[in-house]
């Protein structure tokens, strides 16, 4: 099985990896650098779960190959949160009690932090439509677009 | 530490995992790291809806590089099942439905064990196969389990062997014959409701390891880690106390992650390959047909009214297409039965209720269990019948809704509730009776109701325990058996344990994950039995250990326990005035005086519940005298808009009322009924599609849709009613599937409301709607 030599840095520290060229970054990520705070929901691209921040945009990392993230910044959930304390958007979900299952947070959590980079003061649509691709079974999102809006207003992710 | 939370119950106090869950470390089964040892499972399933078995040939697959073992049926000739034993763990000499598993490949990555498991041969001899649950029921249909009529069955369940009717449940109340010439109503109608799939984000995984030694582990995302270990003990031959079943957190169950599915072909796999844990993942489109689903409906329902608008008769039938195996679903067809006619006082009923075998997916227990699919039909006849007298819908509930101390169908008396606060809840949220404007020209108007109650569908004594144990700073392990799905348990165990024992809510962490090994003994965590039965257990426990300390403490002072209490964590005495901290007295004890001995020592409280009341009932009749523990009951109405050149339904808002006894935790409350309501909506638009062949059509994301951040309402909103319940802690009663049961009929009604058209089948897809509006203009 063919394998690459590839660096990459994730929540900023950089890595040095052999990765076989069929794995995907969300495998990258959950199983050879243990960072299992992304999850895996489809591998297809449909739900969500396992979004990270690719130099900065938010992508599918089961429709990624691992080596397409040579040289690349990647940010997964455990690289939005602070050491000892969360973000103030991880302290708007606490808020607004805006999980659930927890399952599809860290996806929803790094869409949402994209959203409010590039557009601090998003509307309830705006919102709507960041998360659209992240799937969530049971909160219903109405407050999760709560828990977003509010730390918009409070400024930011 | 901070800021305390004092006498939590009834407070809506964060939740205990939440910190975790948004900084991404709360483990998941699939988030476990079992290092090098691991090899990974996949399963080989039947292409076919119906067929023999007649030869499996392993050979290319075994000599595939890194392939371990394959297993097949003849490695395990046992059958499985909660209610009815029929479900064998890979398929013997027949299959039942298109990707039922009939071997598995263990190999040393998930790769190579998928290229393997495509060169599995298995010949087969395709049998006629049969879908439809009516015609199922048929005699001549095809005969999917011959076997029937051998199989363990709990004895409140009737199959009828030599049919593919695995439950008949029969109610007989009063006499309808005599009923129906007294109508000045009747409406009669056909409903039917297509297989759903429950759809946690997270797939169904499972990891096993079978020691050289015989100790079995399996590490599983499972609403059920005890009835797993039960049920595949007793599959397996494996003594209870060798088999130990761990579960994280469950990222969302709804249903799907109960009873046993194909964790039991983990285990099986893993006795292939001794000493290595075997892990097996569903993809997402095994997840939508080779996990579990909802079972389908067909129901044949007529109720008569008089002029006044009070019920007087019902008749139904209802066929459930159960899938291939139905070891679960009888019991949700059996639940169907006792409760067919929704939350209505009707005189006289007779209702029929079959779990009927096809050959498509495994029906099993979905949130609600047999309700949403019964009220679908019986909540529009309600409102055909309120117009065909010209009464008003909301009204017309009023009248004939179940309450307090009623004699309900089954013989047994409605326990305490307030369905009618429900209803005036929900109306006036929703501004009932108002007409309100389109938002544009093509668009029309509607609101529409629907009501429901739901008893937790279950044997008549499933048990819970709890433990309670104190560390020297005072601080308490809650252990329970109980899973988070989400739901909010941990978070309630944490309440009524603190409350219970007199200490701040954030003394309290909650042991996790559950362990079979190590957490005292829990049914299953269906059922919206949770917070009753679990939370009496944490209650009796907490309290056994608040007794333990206070006669320790009693003895100390002199005093009578009587006249002590524990409050903010500290022992104190109503008569003298004292105060002890209860740090390290609940470990180390108390010195007699002048340091001569010690008294009392490590603190922990146990306790357990089990409900001891409920009767078994007349298999002719469905009459006895305490046919479930309770019923929760509740209201719904939306307001919804229909755009006339789309079909595209908009549902605008939700109103939603239910009646919890007691809420314990009330903003968990809310999040699940706006979660509820927003699951129910999307139930309404929801269906697994086959082709003639039985094989899916749409087992994906993509082709399956459930509704997204863009689809939700703009409001949700929630009532709370609270008629404390007997025997609940505090009064409390579930109410976490209630909130979807009667989402689609309310929808339906709406739709009604607006445009003056009905649909009897889901899904309420917008081509649908749309065909159905042209239909009407070409009329
Ligand atoms: S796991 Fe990547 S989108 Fe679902
Ligand atoms: S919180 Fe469970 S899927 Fe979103």
């Amino acid at each position: 099985m063919a394998t690459h030599s590839i660096t990459v840095t994730v929540n900023g520290v950089r890595e040095y990896l052999n990765v076989p060229s069929h794995m995907t970054l969300l495998r990258m990520l959950r199983e050879e650098l243990a960072l299992t705070g992304t999850k895996n929901g489809c591998e297809a691209g449909e739900c969500g779960a396992c979004t990270v921040l690719m130099n900065g945009e938010p992508v599918n990392s089961c429709m990624v190959l691992a080596v397409e993230a040579d040289g690349a910044e990647i940010v997964t959930v455990e690289g939005l949160t602070p050491e000892d304390r969360l973000s103030p958007l991880q302290e708007a979900f606490v808020e607004h009690n805006a999980v659930q299952c927890g399952f599809c947070t860290p996806g929803v959590l790094i869409s949402a932090h994209a959203l409010l980079e590039r557009n601090p003061r998003p509307d309830e649509q705006a919102i709507k439509e960041a998360l659209v691709g992240n799937l969530c079974r049971c909160t219903g999102y109405l407050r999760i677009i709560k828990a977003v809006q509010t730390a918009a207003e409070k400024g930011g992710a | 530490m901070g800021s305390f939370i004092s006498e939590p119950v009834g407070k809506s106090v964060p939740r205990v995992d939440i910190r975790e869950k948004v900084a991404g470390t709360a483990v998941f089964a699939d988030d476990l790291q079992f290092g090098p040892g691991l090899y990974y499972g996949r399963l080989v399933r039947s292409p076919y809806a119906h067929a023999l078995i007649k030869s499996i040939d392993t050979g290319k697959a075994l000599a595939v590089p890194g392939v371990k073992a394959v297993v097949t049926g003849k490695d395990v000739s046992t059958r499985i099942g909660l209610y009815l034993i029929d479900r064998p763990i890979f398929a013997g000499d027949r299959v039942r439905y298109v990707g039922e598993p009939v071997a598995g490949v263990i190999a040393s990555t998930e790769e190579i064990a998928e290229e393997a498991a495509q060169l599995v041969e298995v010949e087969y001899e395709e049998l006629p196969a049969v879908f439809d649950p009516v015609e199922a029921a048929q005699p001549d249909a095809p005969l999917l389990h011959p076997d029937l009529g051998e199989y363990e069955v709990a004895n409140f369940i009737f199959p009828e062997p030599g049919t593919n009717i695995s439950e008949h449940f029969k109610l007989r109340k009063g006499d309808v014959e005599s009923a129906w010439p007294k109508c000045a109503a009747i409406v009669e109608g056909t409903f039917r409701l297509p297989q759903i799939q429950h759809v946690p984000i997270e797939p169904h995984v499972a990891v096993a390891l079978w020691e050289p030694s015989g100790q079995v582990t399996l590490w599983t995302s499972s609403q059920s880690p005890f009835a797993q270990r039960d049920l595949i003990a007793q599959s397996l031959g494996i003594p209870h106390g060798n088999l130990r079943v761990v579960s994280p957190y469950v990222g969302g169950g709804f249903g799907g992650k109960a009873g046993v599915s194909m964790e039991a072909c983990a285990v099986v796999m893993a006795q292939a390959v001794k000493g290595h844990p075997v892990k097996l993942r569903m993809t997402r489109e095994e997840e939508f047909v080779g996990t579990t689903v909802r079972q389908s409906l067909v129901a044949h329902t007529k109720i008569g009214c008089d002029a006044e608008g009070n019920l007087l008769a019902m008749e139904t039938e209802y066929y459930f297409g159960g899938g291939a195996y139905n070891d679960y679903g009888v019991n949700i067809a059996r639940a169907a039965g006792y409760s067919c006619t929704g939350p209505y006082d009707i005189p006289n009923v007779k209702g029929d209720s079959y779990c009927v075998y096809t050959n498509q997916p495994i029906g099993s227990a979905m949130r609600g269990f047999g309700m949403p699919e019964i009220h679908w039909g019986i909540e529009q006849i309600m409102d055909q019948l309120a117009e065909k007298i010209g009464m008003d819908p909301a009204e017309f509930r009023r009248r004939n809704c179940v309450r307090t101390g009623d004699t309900i169908l089954t013989g047994m008396k409605m326990p305490a509730i307030d369905l009618v606060a429900c209803i005036d809840k929900v109306t006036e949220a929703i501004d009932w009776g108002k007409r309100e404007e389109p938002s544009a020209p093509h668009k029309k108007r509607g609101k529409g109701i629907a009501i429901m109650w739901k008893a937790p569908a279950m044997p008549p004594n499933p048990g819970s325990s709890a433990i309670v144990r104190f560390n020297e700073d005072a601080t308490v392990n809650v252990e329970i058996g109980a899973q988070e799905l989400g739901q909010g348990a941990f978070t309630v165990a944490a309440q009524i344990a603190a409350q219970a024992l007199g200490v701040p809510y954030e003394w309290v962490r909650v042991s996790a994950p559950v362990d079979t090994k190590y957490s005292p003994y829990e049914w299953q965590t269906v059922a919206s039995r949770i917070t009753w039965s679990m939370g009496n257990a944490v209650r009796a426990a907490a309290e056994d250990a608040k007794r333990q300390i206070l006669e320790i403490v009693a003895d100390y002072w002199d005093e009578d326990p009587e006249d002590l209490d524990i409050k903010d964590g500290k022992v104190i005495s109503y008569k003298s005035e004292r105060e002890q901290p209860l740090q390290k007295m609940v470990v180390y004890g108390l010195p007699n005086e002048g340091f001569e001995g010690w008294k009392g020592g490590p603190i922990v409280g146990q306790g357990r519940f089990m409900p001891t009341y409920v009767t078994n009932l007349d298999p002719e009749t469905g009459q006895g005298t305490r046919a479930v523990v309770h019923y929760t009951v509740g209201a719904q109405a939306v307001d919804l808009e229909v755009d006339m050149e789309t079909g595209q339904v908009e549902i605008l808002k939700i109103a939603s009322a239910y009646d919890v006894g007691k809420a314990i935790n009330p903003d968990l409350i809310m999040t699940q009924i706006e979660g509820g309501a927003v699951h129910g909506m999307s139930s309404a638009f929801e269906a697994l599609k086959f082709d003639e062949k039985g094989r899916p059509l749409n087992p994906s994301l993509v082709d399956y849709r459930i509704a997204t951040s863009v689809d939700v309402p703009r409001e949700i909103h929630g009532d709370i009613v609270e008629t404390p319940l007997e025997d609940g802690p505090w009064g409390a009663r579930g109410v976490g599937e209630h909130v979807m049961v009667q989402t689609a009929p309310a929808i339906a009604n709406g739709i009604n409301n607006a445009v003056g058209i009905r649909f009897n089948d889901l899904p309420l897809s917008a081509e649908k709607v749309f065909l159905a509006l042209r239909g009407r203009e070409e009329e």
